[in-house]
C-alpha cells in the first residue's frame, strides 16, 4: 500500500483520524473520510484515471464537481456495479472500488490508442461519410463500433438496492447551499417561509468549503455552521445534502435526488440508496453557481491538466496536491487567487501565463511579489508528457496568432481558467431565456417567466459580497411573494474585495499550427470533440447550433457540456464571424446530471409495478388451486383443475356440468356504475345504441356502448334500481374507462346534465349461478325472494337475503343458461359462495373459471368485447342491429354509422367457422383466406376471434370477422396455420340451443 | 456534383486535414417561384423533395423550414424502423418504405446506419397473445416477415429480459421482425437534405410559412416569413403543426397534437442488441451505436404544442423499464425530451391532395412516422407530381373520415413507435 505522497501535511475538511482503504484499478490505496475518489487518487499521485473516447489519449481529473467529463469510472463490482460515475462526486468510504472504464488491457497500455495515431481518418462525422459498401457489411463495421463505443458496463444481475420516492411542498426551494443559497435560505426562513434547501455536495456550503475568507468576521467554515444551526432551529426548514436538483417543469415542479446511502459502504444501510424528491415549490431561488471554463489550447486535455478552480479546491478541501510545479494559464484575476492558495499550499508555481496584455489588479502584484514570474500576453500554445503533463509550450499572443519563440515551462500540473459559465441549466428549463452578457463574457439569466429567481454566481456575480447580498434579497423577495410576512432580517456581510479587471475572452488559443494540424484543441473532452472538428461541421453546412451538436457529438456525452457548451458556441460564433451570443445556445435538457433509473422506479417495481387487483373470493380460487389470468388488472381464475386435469379436460368437465347441473364463478371484477340523478335515463339514451325511457323499475336491459366513429365500444347490462337510479355494468377490462368516457361527456360537452357516476366495482361482490339446477339450488337458500319465473323473470332484479346475506340478484346470463348474478358486500363473499358450495354439493355443483366462461359464451355465439371487436367492428357487424334504435334521435356514434362505409352492406361480418375436421380448433389470430395461393402474398378475407373446443357441441367451434360473411354462409375457407391450411365452413356464429331455450331451466 | 462519400475520399481528405469537404448543403436565397414548395425539412419533407427531383424529375423545388433542417420529430425521435402492421394498407405502405430503407445509404451516399437487428414486441396475456398472432398470420400473408416467439424462444434471443413466470405482467410470447431495427435520425434528415441539394433543391431554413395565398380554389405560393415565395403546388409536411397549416389555409383535419416524449440513459458496453416493445408494461427501448438505450412509451394525455411532456410518464417508462431488464436499475437517465406528434383517430397518416387544388398535406403519422420516412416521401413525391395518389396511400385520403374507410392501427400504435 503506497502512502499519499501528494496529501499535504496540514488542512482540508478530511478527518485524517479516518483511514479508509480502497482500491483503484486493482491497485489498493488508502485516503481519509471527507476525501472524494478523485481527491483521494490525487492525494497518491494517480492522475491517469481514464481515456478519451475516440482517440483512447490519456485522462485524468480535470474538475472538482458534477461537471466533470473525464475521470468517468466504473464503481463498485458485483450486481452492485455502477458504470460512468464521476471520481469527482463519489465520495471514500472503507473498501471502494473503482476501475477505469473503456480502455484495454489497461489503462496504462491501451490498445484503442492506435485510434489516435489514426485520428486524421476520423474526424467529426467520419461514419457517415464511410462503411457503406457493401451494402450487407454495415452490420459487421457496427458490431465493432458498438463494441468500441459505450463507457462503462452494465451490471449483469438485478439491482439489489433499493430506492424511495417522495412529493415534497414549500414556499421557496433554494437549489445550492454556497455563499448565495445559504443567504437566500437564512432570509426565507427567518420570515416565515416554509425552506427546503437543497445542494448536490456532500455538505452545504458550496465554494465556501475550499475558501478563507470569511463572513461575518467569521471564518467561511464557522459562518456555515451557524447558519445551518440556524435553519435547524426553525420549524419548517430543510437542509438536503447530496441532493441534486435535475429538472425544472411546469408550475415550479422541481425533480431532485436524494443519494441517501451512496456515501456509504453497498448494503451497509438499512434504508434506500437513493430518493427521489418531486416538490411542487412556489418559489425557487437558483443558486447553483458557476462552473469554470476550461481554455481550448493545443493538447489540453493531458492529465495533470485541470480546473484552476479544481485545483485550488483540491488543496483547500481535501488537502490533495494536483502537482508539485503547477503552470497558471488563464484570463482572469481569480486564478490569481487559486495560485495563492496553492502557494499558500506550499506547492510551486512555475509560471502564471495569462494572455492579457497587462494584467495589474493588485493580486497580480501580489503574486509577483511572491517571485512568481507572470507571463502576460502570453499563451500555452502546446503541451508535452505521457501520462501526466511535463511541459507547457508557453508563446506571446499576437492578434489571433502566436508569435515568437515557444519557451518550454516544466510542469507536472496545468491550472487553467478562461472565465466562468453561471449554472443556468435549471433557469433555462424552466423556460427562461438566456443572454449574452458581452462585458462579463458569459451566459446569464433573462427574463424569468416562472417563479423563478437567480442569485449569485449563478446569476454572473462574482464576489463574495455580491453573492451574500443576491441571495439574501431573493430569499427574502421571494418569501413575500409566497406570503411570509416576517423580517427576513440583514443580509451577511463578507469583507470588502476590490473589483477585479476585466477577463479577456479567449475561445481558441493559436498555436504553431492551424487549428487541426498539429495538436489537438479539445472542447468537449468527453466526447473527443476538438476545435478542428467544430470547423468542419461549419466548413460542411453544420453550422446552426443544433446541427453543429449533432454532427460532432458536442455536449452529448454524460456531462452534458457542462464545461464545453459555451466554449463550443463562442467559438462557432467566431468561426462564423457572429457576435458570440448571436448563433444562441443548444437545449438545456434533464436532468441536470444523470440519475440513477431505479429512483424514478422508487417502490414501484415488482408487484408494486401496477398492483394486482384480487377479488374477495381469491383465496378460495387459490386453495383450489386454480391457475390465474390476468384481466386489465385483475387476476381471475382461469380454471379448477382436478389431480392429474389439464386445462382441456378441466374446462370440458366445468363446461358440460354447467349446461347440465348448476355450475359457479366468480364474476366480481364486471365493472360496475351506480348513476343517479334525474338526467339519468338521458345519459344512458347517449350512451347506447338503444332506448332506456320504457325501462322499469327492477328490470335490466343490455346495453352496446359506441365511440363517436360508430365502432363498439364498451358492453353491458343495466339495471334500474329506482326512479333515479341506474346500475351499469361494464366489461372487466374497461371499467375505468367507460367510467372516464361517461365522465368526459358529463363534465366537458353535457355540463347541465343532473347526474353523477360513481365506480362501485369493488363495492359488490358478484357470485353467478348458471345452470338448469340453478334455481332449486337458490331456492333452498332464500325465503323472501321468489323465483317462479313469472314473479323474477329473466333481465329483472330483485333484493332479498341469499344465506342470510343481504343480497341483490340480477336475472341476466351469459352462458344461456338460467343464471342467477348474487351481489352481496364483498366481506360477505367468501361465506355466501360456502354456503353456496355446500347446499350446492348434492347438484354437483362446479366452480368454473374464465376459460369455462369463454366457452360457454362462445356456444351461444356471444361477443366479448375487445376479442370480437377491436375498435372497427358495428353493432351491423356483430349482427345486432337490433339493439341499434331507429327511433332515438341521436346516440353516440350514430351520425357515423350512416357514412358511406360504415353502412355498406359487404363490411366484415361476426360469422361462425367450424372446421371440417372437428377435433381440430382453429388458431386465435388465424386469417382467414379465400383462396389459398402457393405462398404468399395472399388476399386474407378475415380472422378467427375465438376458437375452442365445445364439450357441449361436441366439436370445435370458432367465431371470425368475414368480409361479406352473411353472403358466404355454407363456403368453404381456408386458414393457414404455420405449415398447415385448415379448411372450415361459414356458419352462423351459434353453436348451441341456437332458439335460446333454456334461459328459464 | 458533390464529391461522394467513401473510406478514399475519407484518406484523400486526411491528407489536406478535411479543409475540402464540399458544403452537405448550400444556403440558398429563395427564388421568387418555383414549381413546387414543401414546407418543413423533416425527413418526410427532404424526401419528398429527393423523390420528386429523382423519380419525377422536378427540380425546380423549395423546402421551407421555420428551424433548422431535421430539428423537428425526425430529430427527436426514437429512430425504430419495421413494416409490421396490421392493415392490409399500411403493410404495403411500411413496407415499401422498409424495401427503400434497405438500399438507402448507397442511394444517398450518407451512412444511415440503418440496423436491421429486429423488433421483438412482447405479448404478456392470452389477449395480447392472441392479437399478435393475428398480426403476425396477417404480415405473413401479406408477403412480410415475421414470426412468433415462445417465451423460451424469447429468453434465449434476447437473455436479459427477466422471462420468469412469477412476475407481475410475465412475458408469455413474443412477435419478432427480423428486418426491423433503428438508423441514425438526424443523418436521414442530413443524407436526404444533400442528396436533394444536390439535385438543385433550395433548402430554405430559418424560413417560415405564415399563410397560404390562394385564388379562385387553387393555391398560388405562400407568406413566409421571408416575403412571399409563389409555387405552383405547395406540399405541406409539418408533423406535429400539420392542424396549424392547415388552419391557414381554412382547413380542419382530424388531428391532434399530443407530446411525445423520449430518453436516454447515459453509454454502456452492448447489452441490447435488438428493439424490445411491450404494450402491457407500457416501454420500447433499443440501444443506440453509442450505447445509450432509447427509450419511449406512449404520448402524454394532453394536447399541446409545448415541446416537453409531464414527469410521471418519465417515471412510469422508468418502472415498465426495471420491470422487463431489472439490471437497467443502477443506469442513469442522461438526457430526456418530448416532440409534438400529429395523432390521427386511426392512428394511420394522411396523404393526399386537399379540396385546395395544388395543396397537398402529409400528417398524422403520429407516434410512428420515421420508418416510414423514405415511403412516405416516394408516395407524396408521386402525388404531387401526377395531382393523384400512387396505389400505395390511395387509402390515406383525407375524404376516409367523412366515408368511414378508416385504418385503425391503433393495436400498431399502443406503445410500439
Ligand atoms: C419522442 C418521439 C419518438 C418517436 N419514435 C419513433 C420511432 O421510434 N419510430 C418511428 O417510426 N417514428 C417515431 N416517432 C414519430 C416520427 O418522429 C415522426 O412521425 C416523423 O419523424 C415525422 O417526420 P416529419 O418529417 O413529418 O416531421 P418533422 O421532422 O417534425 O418535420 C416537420 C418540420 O416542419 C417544420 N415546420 C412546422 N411548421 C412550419 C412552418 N409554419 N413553416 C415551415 N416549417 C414548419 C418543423 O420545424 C419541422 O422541422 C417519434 C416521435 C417522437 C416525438
Amino acid at each position: 500500500m503506497t502512502t499519499q505522497p501528494y496529501r499535504l501535511a496540514r488542512g482540508g475538511r478530511i478527518d485524517r483520524a479516518k483511514r479508509l482503504r480502497f482500491s483503484f484499478n486493482d491497485r489498493a490505496y488508502e485516503g481519509y473520510r471527507g476525501d472524494t475518489l478523485a481527491s483521494a487518487l490525487l492525494a497518491n499521485g494517480v492522475v491517469l484515471v481514464g481515456r478519451g473516447f475516440k482517440y483512447h489519449r490519456p485522462r485524468g481529473i480535470m474538475t472538482a464537481g458534477s461537471e466533470e467529463p473525464n475521470a468517468i469510472v466504473q464503481l463498485g463490482v458485483g450486481d452492485r456495479t455502477e458504470p460512468n460515475i464521476r471520481a469527482t462526486q463519489v465520495e471514500l468510504y472503507d473498501g471502494l472500488s473503482a476501475a477505469s472504464i473503456n480502455c484495454w488491457p489497461s489503462v496504462e497500455f491501451d490498445l484503442g490508442a492506435v485510434n489516435g495515431m489514426m485520428s486524421r481518418l476520423f474526424p467529426a462525422g467520419f461514419y457517415y461519410k464511410t462503411f457503406m459498401w457493401p451494402p450487407s457489411f454495415w452490420m459487421k463495421y457496427e458490431y465493432f463500433i458498438r463494441r468500441m463505443a459505450g463507457l462503462g458496463k452494465a451490471p449483469d444481475a438485478p439491482d439489489p438496492d433499493r430506492y424511495d420516492k417522495t412529493f415534497a411542498h414549500c414556499d421557496v426551494l433554494v437549489v445550492g447551499a454556497g455563499p448565495a443559497g445559504l443567504a437566500a435560505a437564512l432570509a426565507a426562513g427567518r420570515a416565515g417561509a416554509r425552506v427546503i434547501l437543497a445542494d448536490e455536495q456532500a455538505e452545504p456550503g458550496g465554494s465556501l468549503l475550499a475558501s478563507g475568507e470569511t463572513i461575518n468576521g467569521q471564518p467561511a467554515a464557522e459562518w456555515i455552521a451557524a447558519a445551518l444551526a440556524e435553519l435547524a432551529s426553525m420549524p419548517d426548514a430543510r437542509v438536503l445534502a447530496r441532493t441534486t436538483a435535475f429538472s425544472y417543469g411546469d408550475h415550479n415542479y422541481v425533480q431532485m435526488v436524494e443519494r441517501v446511502a451512496d456515501h456509504l459502504p453497498p448494503a451497509s444501510s438499512p434504508g434506500p440508496r437513493q430518493r427521489l424528491w418531486r416538490v411542487r415549490a412556489g418559489q425557487v431561488v437558483l443558486a447553483a453557481g458557476a462552473i469554470e471554463r476550461p481554455l481550448v489550447f493545443a493538447d489540453n486535455d493531458r492529465p495533470g491538466i485541470m480546473l484552476a478552480s479544481a485545483a485550488a479546491t483540491y488543496v483547500r478541501r481535501y488537502a490533495a496536491a494536483p502537482g508539485r510545479r503547477v503552470l497558471v494559464f488563464a484570463n482572469n484575476d481569480g486564478a490569481y487567487r487559486d495560485a495563492l492558495a496553492l502557494l499558500d499550499a506550499g506547492i510551486g508555481i512555475s509560471a502564471i501565463v495569462d494572455p492579457r496584455p497587462d494584467p495589474g489588479a493588485a493580486i497580480v502584484a501580489e503574486i509577483r511579489r511572491r517571485g512568481i514570474e507572470v507571463l502576460a500576453g502570453h499563451v500555452v500554445a502546446g503541451t508535452k508528457g505521457h501520462g501526466r503533463v511535463e511541459s507547457a509550450q508557453v508563446m506571446k499572443l499576437d492578434g489571433d496568432k502566436v508569435a515568437g519563440a515557444a519557451r518550454s515551462i516544466g510542469c507536472d500540473a496545468i491550472a487553467m481558467s478562461g472565465g466562468w459559465n453561471p449554472t443556468v441549466h435549471l433557469f433555462s428549463q424552466s423556460g427562461g431565456k438566456l443572454r449574452f452578457d458581452a462585458a462579463r463574457a458569459t451566459f446569464l439569466p433573462g427574463a424569468p417567466v416562472q417563479a423563478i429567481r437567480v442569485a449569485g454566481a449563478a446569476n454572473g456575480a462574482t464576489s463574495l459580497q455580491d453573492c451574500l447580498r443576491e441571495g439574501h434579497a431573493a430569499g427574502a423577495a421571494s418569501a413575500a411573494d409566497a406570503g411570509a410576512a416576517g423580517k427576513a432580517g440583514d443580509a451577511p456581510q463578507a469583507e470588502p474585495a476590490t473589483p477585479d479587471e476585466p477577463a479577456m475572452p479567449i475561445w481558441i488559443v493559436p498555436s504553431v499550427k492551424p487549428v487541426g494540424e498539429g495538436g489537438k484543441h479539445f472542447i468537449d473532452h468527453q466526447n473527443d470533440v476538438t476545435a478542428a472538428d467544430l470547423q468542419l461541421a461549419v466548413r460542411e453546412g453544420y453550422s446552426s447550433v443544433e446541427h453543429l451538436k449533432r454532427y460532432t457529438t458536442m455536449g452529448m456525452g454524460t456531462d452534458q457540456g457542462k464545461t464545453s457548451n459555451v466554449n463550443a458556441l463562442a467559438l462557432l460564433a467566431v468561426t462564423l464571424g457572429h457576435e458570440v451570443g448571436a448563433v444562441g445556445t443548444t437545449t438545456f435538457r434533464p436532468p441536470y446530471t444523470p440519475v440513477t433509473v431505479g429512483a424514478f422506479a422508487g417502490h414501484d417495481q415488482g408487484d408494486l409495478l401496477d398492483p394486482v387487483r384480487k377479488t374477495p373470493l381469491h383465496g378460495w380460487h387459490e386453495i383450489m388451486g386454480a391457475p390465474f389470468e390476468n384481466v386489465g388488472q385483475w387476476r381471475r381464475a382461469w380454471y379448477y383443475p382436478k389431480p392429474g386435469e389439464d386445462m382441456h379436460a378441466a374446462v370440458g368437465r366445468e363446461a358440460k356440468a354447467v349446461r347440465t347441473g348448476v355450475g359457479i364463478v366468480d364474476a366480481s371484477t364486471l365493472g360496475k356504475i351506480d348513476i343517479q340523478g334525474p338526467d339519468a335515463v338521458e345519459l344512458l339514451n347517449w350512451v347506447y345504441t338503444n332506448a332506456w325511457n320504457k325501462l322499469e323499475i327492477g328490470r335490466c336491459r343490455y346495453g352496446l356502448m359506441l365511440g363517436e366513429d360508430g365502432m363498439v365500444m364498451d358492453d353491458g347490462v343495466t339495471t334500474r334500481l329506482g326512479e333515479n337510479h341506474y346500475l351499469m355494468t361494464t366489461t372487466t377490462g374497461n371499467a375505468a374507462r367507460v367510467l372516464g368516457w361517461l365522465e368526459n361527456w358529463l363534465q366537458c360537452e353535457w355540463p347541465h346534465m343532473r347526474v353523477y357516476c360513481t365506480s362501485v366495482t369493488e363495492q359488490w361482490a358478484t357470485v353467478a349461478l348458471n345452470g338448469p339446477l340453478a334455481r332449486r339450488l337458490l331456492a333452498e337458500l332464500t325465503t323472501d325472494i321468489e323465483l317462479d319465473p313469472a314473479k323474477f323473470p329473466f333481465l329483472s332484479f330483485r333484493e332479498g337475503r341469499v344465506a342470510a346475506i343481504p343480497a341483490r340478484i340480477y336475472r341476466i346470463s351469459f352462458t344461456g343458461e338460467l343464471s342467477y348474478e348474487i351481489n352481496v358486500a364483498p366481506s360477505h363473499a367468501v361465506a355466501l359462495w360456502q354456503a353456496l358450495m355446500a347446499a350446492g354439493e348434492k347438484y354437483a355443483i362446479v366452480p368454473y373459471g374464465t376459460e369455462t366462461m369463454h366457452v360457454l359464451r362462445a356456444e351461444k355465439g356471444y361477443i366479448i368485447v375487445g376479442q370480437e371487436t377491436d375498435g372497427t367492428v358495428t353493432p351491423h357487424d356483430l349482427g345486432m342491429d337490433w339493439i341499434v334504435s331507429k327511433a332515438k334521435k341521436d346516440f353516440i356514434g350514430k351520425r357515423s354509422l350512416a357514412r358511406a362505409d360504415t353502412s355498406r352492406p359487404d363490411r366484415k361480418h361476426l360469422m361462425g367457422l367450424l372446421a371440417e375436421n372437428p377435433s381440430e380448433v382453429l388458431p386465435e389470430g388465424g386469417q382467414v383466406v379465400a383462396e389459398v395461393k402457393d405462398r404468399p402474398p395472399m388476399a386474407m378475407i378475415g380472422h378467427v376471434t375465438s376458437s375452442y373446443f365445445s364439450p357441449n357441441a361436441g366439436r370445435s367451434i370458432a367465431m371470425a370477422l368475414i368480409k361479406n360473411g352473411r353472403n358466404r354462409m355454407g363456403e368453404t375457407v381456408h386458414v393457414p396455420a404455420g405449415e398447415r391450411v385448415i379448411r372450415a365452413t361459414v356458419t352462423e356464429p351459434k353453436f348451441f340451443d341456437p332458439e335460446g331455450k333454456r334461459l328459464d331451466g | 456534383m458533390k464529391s461522394r462519400y467513401s473510406i478514399f475520399s475519407l484518406a484523400r481528405n486526411a491528407l489536406h486535414y478535411h479543409r475540402d469537404w464540399d458544403q452537405a448543403w448550400r444556403s440558398p436565397e429563395p427564388k421568387a417561384q418555383y414549381d413546387v414548395v414543401i414546407v418543413g425539412a423533416g425527413g418526410h419533407g427532404l424526401a419528398t423533395a429527393y423523390y420528386l427531383a429523382k423519380e419525377h424529375g422536378i427540380t425546380n423545388v423549395a423546402v421551407l423550414e421555420k428551424g433548422w433542417l431535421g430539428g423537428g420529430n425526425t430529430g427527436r425521435n426514437t429512430t425504430v424502423v419495421r413494416s409490421n402492421y396490421l392493415w392490409d394498407e399500411s403493410a404495403h405502405l411500411y413496407e415499401h418504405s422498409l424495401k427503400l430503407w434497405e438500399g438507402l445509404s448507397q442511394d444517398l451516399n450518407f451512412n444511415l446506419m440503418f440496423s436491421q437487428r429486429g423488433l421483438l414486441a412482447l405479448a404478456h396475456n392470452q389477449h395480447e397473445l392472441r392479437e399478435l398472432s393475428r398480426r403476425v398470420n396477417a404480415i405473413r400473408l401479406n408477403g412480410i416477415d415475421s414470426e412468433l416467439m415462445t417465451v423460451e424462444q424469447v429468453k434465449a434471443f434476447c437473455p436479459i429480459l427477466d422471462c420468469s413466470p412469477g412476475k407481475r405482467h410475465p412475458i408469455l410470447g413474443a412477435s419478432l421482425q427480423r428486418r426491423g431495427g433503428t438508423a441514425r435520425h438526424d443523418a436521414v434528415a442530413w443524407g436526404f437534405a444533400r442528396a436533394a441539394d444536390a439535385r438543385g433543391i433550395d433548402i430554405i431554413q430559418n424560413c417560415e410559412v405564415t399563410g397560404f395565398r390562394m385564388a379562385s380554389g387553387r393555391v398560388e405560393g405562400v407568406e413566409t416569413s421571408r416575403g412571399f415565395i409563389g409555387a405552383g403546388k405547395v406540399g405541406v409536411v409539418v408533423a406535429g403543426h400539420a392542424s396549424v397549416l392547415a388552419g391557414m389555409a381554412g382547413l380542419r383535419l382530424p388531428i391532434e397534437s399530443h407530446p411525445l416524449q423520449a430518453l436516454v440513459t447515459e453509454p454502456v458496453k452492448p447489452v441490447l442488441h435488438t428493439v424490445v416493445m411491450s404494450s402491457a408494461v407500457h416501454v420500447y427501448v433499443s440501444q443506440s451505436d453509442k450505447g445509450e438505450l432509447v427509450m419511449g412509451a406512449g404520448i402524454d394525455g394532453y394536447n399541446s404544442y409545448a415541446q416537453r411532456g409531464s414527469e410521471p410518464v418519465v417515471e412510469n417508462l422508468l418502472n415498465a423499464l426495471i420491470e422487463l431488464f431489472p439490471i437497467f436499475s443502477r443506469l442513469k437517465l442522461m438526457r430526456q425530451w418530448g416532440g409534438i406528434v400529429d395523432v390521427c383517430p386511426d392512428a394511420s397518416p394522411i396523404i393526399g391532395k386537399t379540396p385546395v387544388a395544388g395543396l397537398y398535406f402529409n400528417c398524422g403519422w403520429g407516434t410512428g412516422g420515421f420508418k416510414a420516412t423514405p415511403g412516405s416521401g416516394w408516395v407524396f413525391a408521386h402525388t404531387i407530381a401526377q395531382d393523384r395518389p400512387h396505389r400505395l396511400n390511395e387509402a390515406f385520403t383525407l375524404e376516409r373520415f367523412g366515408h368511414g374507410y378508416l385504418v385503425d392501427e391503433h393495436g400498431a400504435a399502443g406503445v410500439a413507435h
